[in-house]
């Protein structure tokens, strides 16, 4: 199923946080403009896996690389890498190493085409609909303070551009109604969408999304994955996401990886790691479940 | 709201009202109990036991009121209101008959400040009547009066309301300064008047060392406060919450220390003094030219006035705030500021949106700075003289009370708040000193143990001026009770795309 050169590859990923081993020896790949499912039972280290993706985690061990449009990223090395005592025999890589220990962060993962959503919806809750995704176009905008003050026709195309870009995916989202509505106010679904929107406003090439199904009722869900696959098709962008929903994961990815106890146990297509007996005894009776349904 | 009819219930009332006054007379006890005389003291006892009766009686009846305005709709306002109050713009586009009544009521207030009360209240009226006439364009309106009043009042208001004026907009300078800080970016900064203090050293050591005018050290002073803001958020901004403001708070006693023991170079507690007050294109504002102008009396031919002075810097702090007021305006429908105001909500979102965390709080950080420089350099040319006693903790949480009452992140709320609390004490001591005459001017008509009480009570007043500090502890406890979010519900800009075929 790999292509020979992915879009990410995750190679011997390792995460300890105190005696805790999160995760232990991950290793996989996303293929270009593919869907990816994430599975796991509850605790199997998900979450920390993206977190150590978008940067937000400094892993123990392990390589990630994102392979972009320009150039490939080593995520680990972009957010601020631990100096070592060889490092000061070796200038280039120490002036490297402390240049990203001052300027670099998880917000690097995200400006070379990572963006994600959160499990527990993080939005700018007494921002509009409209100001959240206008703030995910931070990069992009007319930043300058002068041109902004006054105006300049300049700032004022930025500011249009990135407005017409909002728009653009509140309705594709299904929000169009809801610009001009506080983002905490809106109903869950909503919520949920509105988090895509926003980062797929960062204009990604992989986006992340942390169990975006949970808690929305089937015809959401439905809906989430009509929109889904609108991002792989129409925007080809590369989706990675965990989720719980066996019904949404079996129908809409094409490779799944299975994440137990911070080790992977399985991966394949959907077909093949659905009889997969180890994957079957992991779950115990979450698997029959989701092929009645 | 489904139990409409559910009894008040007493038992809870007393048992708040009992815990309460239990609390006020462990607190009273010592503090109203002893009565110090020389080495010696006095148990005077029944002065906590009356404070106790009269906090648990008080206790009580609050317990009563807001168990009965829960379930009565009139009464709504009065009860806490602990959501976040924002609005989207548009949603209500009909003032409110409360705001139309306050702004009227605000108006007449300050014109009273000119002596003319007639004037005042015919003022308010025309406001009031101005608020419910006009339609869309009542914001623009409301905002050319205030700026025509703000640049007439000089001319009108006497010396010492003009002082006050002048400090209360210095106030509203520093509000506006660690709103951007605390209000939009949300990062509590307890040492504010560092800042403040770099603006106004600023100007005096490089009026005393370099011989700086006041209008060279306006834009230095402002640079210098917001690269002090810079070097010192760098290192911390990384922190988050309690200890940003642990380390800010130590940030702005050490900059008073220096000031205070470096006494070679700041003269230490003695200060700075001989400031010059600003000049108009060289022509200075005393009677006898300091600096080498021509006084500007003796310019223009007319008699000399001391009042002139403060008649000119109120004018230039004024266009000063009200470019300060339309700056901050602007920046909150910049990227910058959209990224403050994020930043506050969800750092972590931020981060992943591809947002750097640390310079955007840098900005905050060096933009307050800078704003609380030039209202430093306002204070040093204002009151020719400086030293570190100005520029004390309480002075920070003096400006934090600025913001926190008037909503965090809201900019007319924190202008209110400035003047409440810079020209209420003032207006206090007027009185103090203003109603005994009224009251023995009276005292002919009245019968005479009404004289007297009122007499006493004014007399009481006399020291209002010391209880300044416990009137903005009271304000801070029922603003948290009752509003935390601010005075003002904060108002967002709702965004519209010029072609509406453009959105599909
Ligand atoms: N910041 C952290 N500190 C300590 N332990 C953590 C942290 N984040 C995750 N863990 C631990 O890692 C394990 C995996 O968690 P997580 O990745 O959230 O699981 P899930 O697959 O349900 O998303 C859990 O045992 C959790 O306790
Ligand atoms: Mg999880």
């Amino acid at each position: 199923m790999t292509t020979p050169l992915p879009l990410l590859s995750v190679s011997s990923l390792m995460m300890q946080f105190g005696g805790i081993l999160a995760l232990n020896d991950v290793s996989f790949g996303v293929a270009p403009n593919s869907i990816t499912a994430l599975i796991g039972p509850n605790g199997a280290g998900k979450t920390t896996v993206f977190n150590c993706i978008t940067g937000f985690y400094r892993a123990t061990n392990g390589v990630i690389t994102l392979y972009g449009r320009e150039k490939d990223t080593n995520i680990g090395q972009i957010i601020g890498e631990k100096l070592s005592v060889v490092d000061f025999i070796q200038p280039k890589i120490l002036l490297r190493k402390l240049y990203y220990k001052m300027f670099g962060g998880s917000h690097l993962a995200a400006r070379s085409g990572v963006a994600r959503t959160f499990q527990n919806i993080r939005l700018f809750k007494d921002m509009t609909s409209l100001e959240n995704l206008l703030v995910a176009q931070h990069t992009q905008v007319n930043r300058n303070l002068l041109s902004g003050l006054f105006k300049t026709p300049s700032f004022n195309r930025a500011e249009q551009l990135a407005l017409e870009n909002a728009y653009h995916w509140l309705s594709v989202c299904g929000l169009a109604d809801d610009a001009n509505r506080l983002a905490g106010e809106l109903p869950y679904g909503h919520q949920r969408r509105l988090e895509i929107a926003r980062a797929m406003c960062t204009k990604p090439t992989l986006i992340c999304l942390d169990e975006p199904a949970a808690g929305l009722n089937p015809n959401e869900t439905e809906a989430l994955s009509v929109l889904i696959h609108t991002l792989k098709n129409d925007y080809h962008v590369t989706v990675l996401l965990i989720e719980h929903d066996m019904g949404l994961v079996m129908s809409i990815s094409d490779h799944v990886v299975v994440l137990d106890h911070g080790e992977v146990i399985a991966m394949g297509s959907p077909d093949s790691v659905k009889n997969d007996p180890a994957v079957i005894s992991a779950y115990l009776g979450i698997e029959e479940e989701a092929a009645n349904s | 709201m489904e139990k409409i009819h559910k009894p008040l219930d007493f038992i809870l009332a007393f048992k708040g009202a009992f815990v309460a006054s239990i609390i006020a007379l462990l607190l009273f006890g010592p503090i109203m109990g002893l009565v110090l005389s020389g080495y010696d003291y006095q148990a005077e006892l029944q002065r906590p036991l009356i404070a106790a009766v009269v906090v648990f009686v008080g206790r009580f009846l609050f317990s009563l009121l807001f168990q009965f305005a829960q379930h009565e709709p009139r009464l709504q306002w009065m009860l806490p209101r602990k959501t976040a109050s924002v609005w989207v713009e548009g949603e209500q586009v009909e003032s409110k008959q409360s705001v139309r009544l306050f702004s009227a009521m605000t108006a007449i207030t300050v014109l009273t400040l000119t002596g003319q009360f007639w004037l005042s209240v015919a003022g308010g009226v025309v406001l009031y009547l101005l608020l419910s006439r006009l339609g869309k364009r009542k914001h623009q309106v409301m905002v050319a009066l205030v700026v025509i009043l703000g640049l007439l009042m000089p001319f009108f208001a006497t010396k010492f309301w003009l002082t006050v004026l002048i400090a209360a907009l210095i106030y509203v300078l520093l509000g506006l300064g660690l709103n951007i800080v605390v209000g939009f970016a949300g990062l509590l900064d307890l040492g504010f008047v560092a800042f403040y203090a770099v603006g106004a050293y600023g100007y005096g050591l490089g009026h005393e060392y370099l011989g700086l005018s006041f209008w060279a050290a306006l834009p230095l002073g402002a640079l210098m406060a917001a690269c002090f803001g810079a070097i010192l958020g760098f290192p911390v901004l990384r922190m988050h919450g309690d200890y940003l403001a642990i380390v800010t708070l130590g940030f702005g006693e050490i900059i008073r220390l220096v000031l205070n023991n470096w006494t070679e170079f700041t003269h230490g507690p003695n200060g700075v003094s001989a400031i010059p007050p600003p000049t108009l294109f060289g022509l200075e504002f005393s009677r006898i030219p300091k600096q080498g102008g021509t006084p500007f009396h003796e310019f223009f031919g007319i008699s000399y006035d001391s009042s002139f002075r403060y008649i000119f810097i109120y004018l230039i702090l004024f266009i000063i705030v009200s470019l300060m007021i339309a700056v901050v305006t602007r920046l909150r429908n910049m990227p910058i500021g959209r990224a403050w105001e994020a930043l506050r909500e969800d750092e972590i979102a931020c981060r992943s949106l591809g947002i750097n965390h640390v310079t955007v709080k840098l900005s905050a950080f060096s933009m307050g700075a800078m704003v609380g420089g030039l209202a430093g350099v306002f204070f040093a040319a204002y009151q020719g003289f400086i030293n570190p006693s100005s520029f004390t903790f309480f002075e920070s949480a003096l400006i934090l009370a600025i913001v926190v009452l008037g909503g965090l992140g809201s900019t007319v709320g924190v202008i209110i708040a400035a003047f409440i609390l810079t020209i209420l004490p003032e207006t206090l001591r007027y009185l103090a000193t203003e109603l005994p005459k009224a009251i023995d001017s009276m005292s002919d008509y009245l019968p005479s143990f009404l004289h007297n009480t009122l007499s006493t009570l004014s007399d009481g007043l006399g020291d209002i001026g010391s209880y300044r500090v416990l009137i903005f502890g009271v304000c801070m406890v029922l603003m948290m009770i009752w509003r935390p979010r601010g005075l003002l519900p904060i108002q967002r800009r709702a965004y519209h795309l010029d072609k509406p075929g453009d959105a599909k």
